[in-house]
């Protein structure tokens, strides 16, 4: 199998607006182009586009709009973890020696259609994301006693992290006491818990071990992958720990060859706040039963070890997008280019995302 | 439309189950999803446990699981303190219009003893 890195990357800023998916798309595109050294369209001989658009044919379109004429180009959905699958498609069409470079680009608007899965009839009236989320938040306080507060400092950090991170949705610092006393969504719920939908666009470039210098002279190298669907349907979920998460996540330990002490920074899928405590003692970041403290202990020394641009809560959430914008946050820490975000000497680094109450992960280990 | 739905709409909860490997077939579906058989339907009991529940507005809304295996969400006629996971409720109504929706009562252990 091929090594593949990433060699190139591009961010729009996730915002409010309702633009056109394709203006999106290419949006980020163009920073790839503007941004990679010796990168011309007849490089690229795959485009690979992520989304929960209804559009159709967007790998066709973004490759048109690009002037790129691609072997390969389609378009991948798995609701919100659909970008690192996206960037899974990529990386396996390389390392198969199918292709030799290829573009993966991601991108949802404002209120896109990934939030609901309709085909879930267990979820009855309650399928919104929220409902799922005050189950998990509810057995998670019952279970370990977690507090309120301990749920807000995830939400106070990745906001205050997601102020230097120019593409973020938030720029708007909250105190633990703003985040408590947010408007309740539910009663195991505040607003400030929630991450928001918004619109984004991010792309990755990949490409193999052969043809990385040519673009770049820091390529990352994806060398550890893991994705474990459970289940659509969220009703087989245990409620204080994901599955797919530990499974993913020891996969991709395994393939990389490191355990996860050797993780110096992690983008981790924090949908809600509740997310980023499970996730970080699934991901086996920290022991079981002391997420919270660990947080905390991220909070009150400004360690950006863990969503060092914000998290989904700070960055904002448009859904095919995220997952490559994780991606690139971490290619930027391992390449020392995350300028005020920069966390010291990451070498190794964590990408969890996660789709549909983590009936499905998605874990990538990227290295310098 | 399925069965399930159409069940549904005229107000029955019933499963899918096959007959050959002695299992429910749960999300509902035409085929088992196990030896990939057709699959029969039938009522599911009345009879659920809470997993798991929350409040919003005036609404308390919970997981139930229904014969071990069957787990849906809810509307629990109950108030929020009165009600916690373990406890014992029965499906009072269950119907389709735009979206399926399920609603719980709190059981007496006594009454399903009785029955």
């Amino acid at each position: 199998m091929k090594k593949v890195a990433v060699v190139g990357y591009g961010n729009t800023k996730f915002t409010k607006d309702e633009l056109p998916i394709e203006s999106l798309l290419l949006e980020s595109t163009k920073q790839v182009f503007d941004t990679t050294k010796n990168l011309s369209q007849d490089l690229i001989d795959g485009v690979i586009v992520s989304t929960n658009d209804n559009s159709k044919y967007l790998g066709a379109i973004l490759s048109e709009l690009s002037g790129i004429k691609p072997k390969i180009s389609h378009t991948v959905e798995h609701l919100c973890s659909s970008g690192a699958n996206a960037a899974i498609s990529g990386f396996s069409y390389i390392a198969s020696g199918l292709v030799d470079t290829v573009l993966v680009t991601g991108a949802d608007k404002i209120g896109n259609p990934g939030q609901i899965l309709e085909w879930d009839k267990s979820r009855g009236e309650f399928d919104h994301p929220i409902y799922w989320a005050s189950m998990f938040t509810k057995a998670h306080k019952r279970q370990f006693s977690t507090t309120e507060e301990e749920l807000a400092i995830v939400s106070a950090k990745n906001h205050k992290q997601a102020m230097d991170n120019p593409n973020a949705y938030s720029h708007k610092p909250y105190t633990i006491s703003e985040i408590m006393n947010s408007k309740n969504v539910t009663d195991d719920l505040r607003i400030l818990d929630c991450s928001y939908s918004c619109s984004g666009s991010s792309s990755i470039l990949l490409t193999s071990e052969e043809t990385a210098k040519k673009f770049t002279d820091e390529p990352i190298w994806i060398s550890g992958i893991g994705q474990k669907t459970n289940s659509a349907s969220f009703m087989k979920n245990e409620l204080t720990t994901s599955s797919s998460s530990v499974i993913s996540a020891n996969d991709a330990y395994k393939m990389a060859k490191i355990t996860s002490q050797k993780i110096d920074i992690a983008e981790i899928h924090d949908a809600f706040s509740v997310c980023e405590l499970m996730a970080v003692e699934d991901l086996s970041l920290t022991e079981k039963n002391t997420s919270a403290s660990y947080v905390r202990n991220l909070f009150n020394t400004e360690d950006r070890k863990i969503n060092p641009r914000g998290g989904l809560i700070g960055a904002g959430h448009p859904l095919g997008a995220t997952g490559i914008s994780q991606i690139v946050e971490i290619t930027q820490q391992l390449q020392n280019k995350a300028k005020k975000r920069q966390i010291s000497n990451a070498k190794k680094g964590l990408v969890h995302n996660m789709s549909a109450a983590a009936t499905s992960s998605t874990v990538l280990i990227l290295e310098s | 439309m399925n069965k399930f739905e159409t069940e549904l709409k005229i107000g029955n909860f019933v499963t899918s189950e096959c007959s050959h490997c002695n299992r429910i077939v749960w999300p509902p579906s035409d085929y088992c999803d196990n030896c990939f058989k057709a699959v029969n339907w039938r009522k599911v009991s009345q009879i659920g446990t809470i997993i798991e529940l929350s409040k919003k507005e005036n609404d308390v809304f919970c997981i139930t699981e229904f014969e071990d295996k069957i787990r849906v969400m809810g509307k629990l006629d109950a108030e929020i303190n009165m009600a916690k996971p373990g406890q014992t409720v029965r499906l009072s109504k269950c119907l389709l219009n735009n979206k399926n929706s399920f609603f719980f009562s709190l059981e007496e252990i006594k009454e399903i003893l009785e029955k």
